[in-house]
């Protein structure tokens, strides 16, 4: 062996054993990240700001709505405020009343109010609605499946998504009337044709 | 610095101790193992080069040589002990019993132990095991077991590969175990290692010098240790993943049908029924030991369920659903279906089903039933027709009644503590008469009534808590964990016994070296040069 060879292959030796070292150290420490991220992010929702929001079928129990059953993708080029209640829940029914009052104006220019009630007995919801003389559909989550979609933890939550129908904002806990509308105006549809149903 | 050419014509890799071919020192690198200050050699890793202590160019190998030494692995398991014993002082936050006067872990911990307690929260130890800094120390753990392993697996491996039956001499020499006679004859020697061949040594020779190993695998024993380690710590890994491990409770009432969270709204759950049998009181056999505990013992918690499957991917109220599988659910007998498994983890007995209620004339003493009626606390009717032309309007129900400053209300949806807003229209009236009914109370809010309403009878179910698990790390946790367990005993059981002939002329050095267990290959020597006149090994340590 001749002194060029044998720094040759000392060369490609110390190039092998970089890239090993190298290697092992990214995936010990793509290991971490992973180990120490979705261990500190103990958020369990699955669906965020800015991904689609997953389609869903509910019944639909407000006696003032003509539809018996709503389907989220039938919502398709409106902006939807997808709004998660209860009636024993006090700030939920601190921001109805703005609701309603919105909606009487929006619902013509392309937004859809859906309000998924936890599977309360019918009766309560009914007295509800005619309490607060609520227009817009109220759907009914019986068996918890729309619940357990969108991973509901606090009451109220509200997703207000876009005409497309990703997810644009997401809030836990009331709503005021300026805010309310102020998240209209982030998902409102552009050129919505008032024919179009 | 290339590689060191030893004077047996072997090349070392730098930074190596005692060379892997012959086991000279090589001059100017015995300090690393203290070599240099002692008669006997050190045979750590037999005296390779831990590839880390050499080279120290790049910022990588900086972190690999950090993370090799041993030093730093024994101060993180220091650290991670300290910490994991801290957290044990006082209960951590998800033990804060229920019934405490706050279990707000700001208040609780200085309310309970004082200013000890309070440094204890604001030091974060009431959270210690989730605590970004613990698990960090962790990982880094294992980056230390893994990089450790690596650098000296390797070079241990190649020079135990790389090992001459002929040794240099002062490598004999040196060994703890070493003798030296003068004229041995050639068939003394052949005597010799057919014995040691006999005792399952494996024997290589050259130039009439002898070697015998044997159990050179026990080498590789914390390796293997390390590995389980290893795979254990990637299956903790992976149950952070929902896909992997899956912990979910559902709460499920008597003969409500509801999905279970967790399977993407595939699979749904009705509870048929709860069942709590205690024992019985008036058996013999466990007459005596229910007296000694005083009250009632219970023997089983059953939840009687049938599990359905969503036949369409969109989520649906109105989805058929068909049956996958009927069956109870008991303490330590889970359910399972598909990947998932249910456990009986809890129940409520807190709840009503329905309140039957009779209307009678105010004035009547006997209390005559007009008629009884039937409220479904979980979808009550809007009205009830009753015979003799009275109707009840339900105007108002709360299901889990509370009075607060703004006026009845209810806490929850289930029917706890329900009360009732009743309108009655007696035939022959036009206004109705209101009636407020709620458990231990009757009021007539006018005070004209001529009717009233009372409870004649009710209902209750139980609710049922279940856990619903998915675990696919297990059988990796088992995996490791025998993995773990085959390396120890690999250590332990075996040893790696060593011993060189090494002929100089006329004479035989003797030399032998085990990672343990010394006695016994003393004891292997002893029986293998009986009756030759080959001197007995030494001891050099017990000569110091």
């Amino acid at each position: 062996m001749n002194l060029d060879d044998i720094r040759k292959k000392k060369k490609t030796r110390i190039k092998k054993r970089f890239i090993f070292r190298t290697s092992i150290l990214a995936i010990l420490v793509a290991a971490i990240i992973f180990a120490l991220v979705t261990n500190l992010t103990k958020d369990k929702t699955i669906y965020r700001v800015g991904d689609h929001a997953p389609d869903f079928r509910l019944e639909q129990i407000n006696k003032y709505h003509q539809l018996e059953t709503i389907q989220l993708s039938d919502t398709h080029g409106k902006g939807v405020m997808l709004n998660f209640w209860a009636t024993y829940c006090e700030p939920c029914e601190k921001e109805m009343p703005y609701m309603e009052k919105l909606y009487a104006d929006y619902q013509e220019k392309g937004i859809e109010i859906l309000a998924v009630n936890l599977g309360e007995a019918k009766l309560t919801v009914d007295r509800f609605i005619d309490k607060h003389q609520l227009t817009f559909p109220v759907l009914h989550d019986r068996k918890g499946q729309v619940t357990d979609l969108y991973k509901i933890g606090p009451m109220p939550t509200t997703y207000f998504i876009d005409p497309e129908g990703k997810i644009v904002e997401k809030v836990e806990g009331a709503l005021t009337l300026d805010r309310l509308e102020g998240y209209f105006m982030e998902i409102l549809p552009k050129d919505y044709e008032v024919s179009s149903k | 610095m290339g590689k060191l050419k030893c004077e047996c014509g072997h090349f070392n890799p730098t930074g190596t101790i005692l060379c892997e071919a012959c086991g000279k020192p090589i001059e100017g690198n015995q300090h690393l193992d203290g070599n240099d200050k002692k008669k006997l050699l050190n045979m750590r890793y037999d005296g390779s080069a831990r590839r880390s202590i050499t080279h120290n160019q790049s910022i990588i190998d900086k972190i690999w040589r950090f993370f090799s030494s041993v030093k730093v692995g024994v101060w993180l398991i220091v650290i991670a002990l300290v910490a994991s014993a801290l957290g044990t002082i006082f209960p951590q936050e998800m033990y804060i019993p229920p019934n405490a006067p706050s279990r707000d872990p700001a208040i609780y911990y200085e309310a309970q132990y004082g200013i000890l307690g309070k440094i204890y929260y604001q030091l974060g130890l009431h959270n210690v095991y989730s605590s970004w800094w613990y698990m960090l120390i962790l990982a880094l753990l294992g980056v230390s077991l893994v990089i450790c392993s690596i650098d000296r697996f390797v070079p241990l491996y190649r020079a135990l590969k790389m090992q001459k039956p002929k040794r240099h001499e002062s490598f004999i020499s040196r060994q703890r175990f070493y003798s030296k006679t003068d004229h041995i004859s050639d068939e003394e020697i052949q005597q010799v290692v057919k014995r040691l061949q006999a005792k399952k040594y494996k024997i290589k020779s050259e130039d009439g010098h002898y070697f015998a190993e044997k159990g050179r695998f026990s080498r590789w024993g914390p390796y293997v240790n390390h590995i389980g380690l290893i795979i254990i710590l990637l299956a903790a890994l992976l149950r952070q993943t929902s896909f992997m491990y899956l912990d979910e409770y559902v709460w499920v009432r008597e003969g409500e049908l509801t999905v279970i969270p967790g399977t993407k709204n595939e699979f749904f759950i009705e509870n048929k029924q709860f069942i709590i049998e205690t024992y019985d009181e008036n058996d013999e056999r466990f007459k005596e030991a229910l007296e000694r505990t005083g009250g009632e013992v219970v023997k089983n918690y059953q939840t009687d369920v049938v599990i359905y499957r969503a036949k369409d991917s969109v989520v649906d109220s109105d989805t058929t659903l068909e049956k996958v599988v009927e069956g109870e659910i008991r303490m330590n007998h889970p359910l399972k279906f598909a990947s998932y498994t249910l456990y009986q983890s809890g129940f409520q007995s807190n709840e009503f089903t329905s309140m039957s209620f009779k209307l009678y004339e105010i004035n009547d003493a006997d209390e005559q039933a007009i008629d009884v009626f039937t409220v479904d606390l979980m979808d009550p009717l809007p009205e009830y027709e009753l015979d003799n032309g009275f109707r009840v309007e339900l105007d108002q129900y709360f299901p889990d009644y509370i009075l607060d400053d703004e006026g009845p209300r209810s806490e929850t949806m289930y029917p706890r503590n329900p009360a009732f807003v009743f309108k009655v229209f007696p035939p022959d009236q036009e206004k109705p008469e209101i009636s407020f009914l709620s458990i231990g109370q009757n009021i007539d809010a006018t005070g004209e009534n001529n009717y009233k309403l009372g409870l004649v009878d009710f209902n209750t179910h139980y609710v049922s808590g279940l856990t619903v698990r998915r675990d696919y790390t297990l059988p990796l946790f088992g995996l490791g964990a025998a993995i773990f367990m085959i390396g120890v005993i690999q250590g332990m059981y075996w040893q790696h016994r060593r011993v060189w002939l090494h002929r100089k002329g006329e004479s035989l050095l003797l030399a032998a070296h085990t990672n343990k267990n010394w006695f016994g290959l003393k004891k292997d020597i002893t029986e293998a040069i009986e009756d030759t006149k080959i001197n007995m090994v030494i001891d050099q340590e017990e000569l110091n």
